[in-house]
């Protein structure tokens, strides 16, 4: 029997969903019928909009998609009008305000307390600025991944840049392609620095190079089925498949329209690809592509440089994108450090002038949730570093600062257990100010993810922290799971869940621990991931060692049940009413 | 044209007694039913009462309003669930949602905190439909799993609607 979902999605998705959602903005929040909540709410998903978590009637979470996570010259400076317009509500951040934006792990932007009513005229600015939010959310193509600086980097092995453009400009509002079973989400990486995080992904092209005719070609390796959800973490399996850049979007087209078709619509639980490469192996992937949904022979994968992979591994240069980089035109991107992705409005509309002012006006985004300003002359580099805005979002940053990555958590998410960004941050500045890594250890990831859909990609971290509960003093609070030794590269591996159900507030003295055991016991240059591979569960559960400190966590409570965890009436009879349509 | 997912499957019957889910795969997101204003002595009326699984499991629906949360902490009385006197289990996931005569149920995945037991509990009565309205059990208290096996409808029972 098909899910609720799939019966909604059968009688209204894809592109027609928008004139509905037009209707309701012009005819107001409370034109949605109230049994058609759920069914509304889940198709506005695929034009971007996410209605909030309990407690936040009638407001919206808003992703734009930046395929690539490119922001053209005066495209940021729309989205911080826009934030700054619209993304404003009833509840402010201690930390970050009233209005900001949050930059994702998949080179998104999200923008909260959006209303109804708003909808159009937001769309209108984005799309007159070549900015979307269509198939930002919900069942079909995703915003599409890689190495942000494609085409600027000076270490790429191909410019992937056109090979995106082009998948987005093919598969964004495909009637063919716009009704899968759940979520696909697409990586194409030029670089040689893994940087496009294709391991997990639903498909990932990696470069790869495959003779032909007595001449080494370039082109992209293909991988299938992975992700990081629902406790299941996959990599991406092999499925021995090269293939030219001009022929990626039938490729990439066969294997969407492969998964459209025997992927599972009766569980959503079961229905990413992952699950069916599992059932069918990889061969069976290839042999079906072959077969039925590609009208060429498939060349055989080719060889690839996941040996020269070091983003996100731990170790080696450029194990994120921060700092100064150069160019193969010679000019430099200088990719700046956003704490857990989140920037006020004000100070993205400075960093839009900063970026018109010492470069092309260009900005690109990451996936570890940071800025990168590109197409900085050298004659320039030194006064933009000089900037007071660079203060904040440093090219050098503590390694506690440039690791920490974080999801939106129960601020907004309905999944979520408990409160992430504002902790996270609160984590970064404790650990920068009483622990110290070894010398020789620059960089430190730390994720941390509020429940198991693993926004904040949390397996893939040196340290993961996971949203969980536990009593504390017999009262029920806040708790995290503790992972280690996860990262990417040409070994990729999940983080392993060494200890169980931390409370919140024992998190930075068990890092602390932690980093004292590693620091004590470590072999000589041995990294924090090598480390944890060398030791067992047992015996780095006895490192992590949790224990009170002097931080302290004022959200130790449920946050879940509260309607804005930062109101000072935070119960969820205090909810404000949905906004009035104006 | 994209082929269509799926044609609408006809609406699923369950007897008031019975479980919305039993039988059936997990699903994030199913409809089942609730008997509203049964009165003595009234031909009982039926009204369909919406429930369902959303937001990956994280939440149980009720007439399109999210009432009851994963991440609370049940104390429940389950010896078959772990060797606890009471498990005091944390729930993650929602995995159905049923009923059970006028007591909406859950079919839950979540680990007990005190010997770290994961595993799947069947049908934790969650709350009831009383006057047509949605009232939260007290889950503070001992909360116990109903049977696993669906009861039969008595004679005469209302049959509800889940589609």
């Amino acid at each position: 029997m098909p899910s609720d979902v799939e019966n909604w999605k059968s009688e209204v998705y894809g592109n027609e969903i928008r004139e509905h959602l037009f209707e309701f903005a012009e005819q107001g929040y409370d034109s949605i019928p109230d049994d058609e909540h759920d069914a509304w709410f889940e198709r506005f998903k695929w034009w971007g909009l996410y209605h909030q978590r309990n407690g936040q009637e009638g407001y919206f979470m808003m992703r734009i998609g930046t395929p690539n996570g490119v922001l053209e010259p005066g495209q940021l400076r729309v989205v911080g009008e826009i934030a700054d317009e619209y993304a404003r509500g009833p509840g402010a951040n201690p930390i970050f305000g009233e209005s900001y934006a949050d930059f994702t792990t998949r080179q998104s932007i999200q923008l909260h307390w959006i209303e109804l009513s708003d909808v159009p005229a937001v769309f209108e600015k984005l799309e007159a600025n070549g900015l979307s939010t269509q198939q930002a959310c919900g069942d079909s193509w995703r915003n599409i991944v890689g190495n942000p600086v494609a085409g600027k980097d000076a270490q790429e092995v191909i410019d992937a840049w056109p090979v995106i453009r082009g998948l987005n400009e093919e598969f964004k509002g495909n009637d063919d392609h716009s009704n899968l079973p759940r979520k696909w989400k697409v990586s194409v990486t030029g670089s040689a620095d893994g940087s496009g995080q294709g391991d997990i992904n639903d498909l990932a092209f990696e470069p790869a190079y495959k003779e032909i005719a007595g001449e080494d070609v370039v082109g992209f390796n293909v991988r299938v089925g992975g992700g990081l959800s629902r406790n299941e973490p996959r990599l991406a399996r092999d499925i021995d498949v090269w293939v030219r850049p001009e022929n990626v979007p039938d490729v990439a087209g066969g294997l969407s329209a492969l998964f459209r078709d025997n992927g599972d619509r009766e569980d959503r639980y079961n229905a990413r690809i992952k699950f069916l490469v599992d059932e069918w192996g990889a061969d069976a992937v290839r042999d079906t592509l072959q077969a039925e949904y590609v009208d060429f022979e498939l060349h055989t994968a080719g060889r690839d440089v996941r040996e020269e992979y070091t983003y996100n591994t731990g170790g080696g240069e450029r194990n994120d994108l921060v700092g100064v980089h150069e160019q193969k035109d010679g000019t430099n991107f200088v990719g700046l450090n956003v704490l857990v992705g989140r920037m006020g409005a004000d100070d993205v509309l400075e960093l839009a002038d900063l970026a018109e002012a010492y470069g092309s006006g260009e900005v690109r985004l990451s996936q570890r949730q940071n800025v990168i300003v590109t197409d900085v002359p050298d004659a320039e580099l030194d006064a933009f570093l000089d900037e007071p805005l660079l203060e904040h979002y440093s090219p050098e940053p503590s390694p506690f600062m440039r690791g920490s990555v974080a999801c939106t958590g129960t601020e907004f998410c309905s999944l979520s257990i408990v409160e992430t960004k504002n902790r996270q941050v609160r984590y970064a500045r404790w650990l920068k100010q009483n622990v110290d890594l070894p010398d020789d250890v620059e960089e430190f990831h730390i994720h941390l993810s509020g429940c198991t859909a693993s926004c904040a990609q949390p397996q893939i971290a040196d340290v993961s922290l996971r949203g969980m509960k536990t009593r504390k003093n017999g009262e029920a609070v806040e708790a995290l799971d503790v992972g280690l030794g996860g990262g990417l590269g040409s070994e990729p591996q999940f983080a392993r869940w060494v200890t169980q159900r931390v409370p919140v507030d024992e998190i930075p003295g068990a890092l602390a621990n932690l980093i004292e055991g590693f620091a004590a016991e470590r072999e000589d240059g041995e990294g924090f991931r090598a480390f944890v591979e060398r030791h067992d569960d047992d015996a780095l559960d006895d490192l992590v060692d949790p224990e009170e400190t002097d931080y302290e966590d004022p959200m130790m409570h449920n946050t879940k049940m509260t309607w804005y965890p930062y109101a000072d009436d935070d119960g969820l009879d205090a909810s404000p009413p949905a906004p009035a349509d104006d | 044209m994209p082929e269509p997912a799926t044609e609408s499957e006809p609406e699923k019957r369950i007897t008031a007694a019975g479980n919305a889910g039993s039988g059936a795969s997990s699903t994030a997101s199913r409809l089942a039913a609730a008997v509203r204003d049964v009165r003595p002595g009234h031909v009982p009326e039926t009204m369909t009462t919406r429930l369902r699984v959303l937001d990956d499991g994280a939440w149980l629906s009720v007439d399109d309003t999210r009432r009851v949360s994963v991440s609370e902490l049940w104390r429940l009385d389950a010896p078959a669930f772990c060797e606890c006197d009471l498990a005091d289990l944390v729930v993650e996931n929602f995995l159905d949602v049923g009923v059970d005569g006028r007591t909406v149920t859950a079919r839950v995945y979540g680990q007990c905190i005190v010997c770290g037991t994961k595993s799947t509990v069947e049908w934790v009565p969650v709350g009831r439909i009383l006057d047509g309205e949605f009232v939260d059990i007290d889950r503070e208290g001992v909360l116990e799993p109903h049977r696993n096996d669906p009861e039969p409808a008595a004679p005469n029972e209302p049959e509800t609607n889940a589609g």
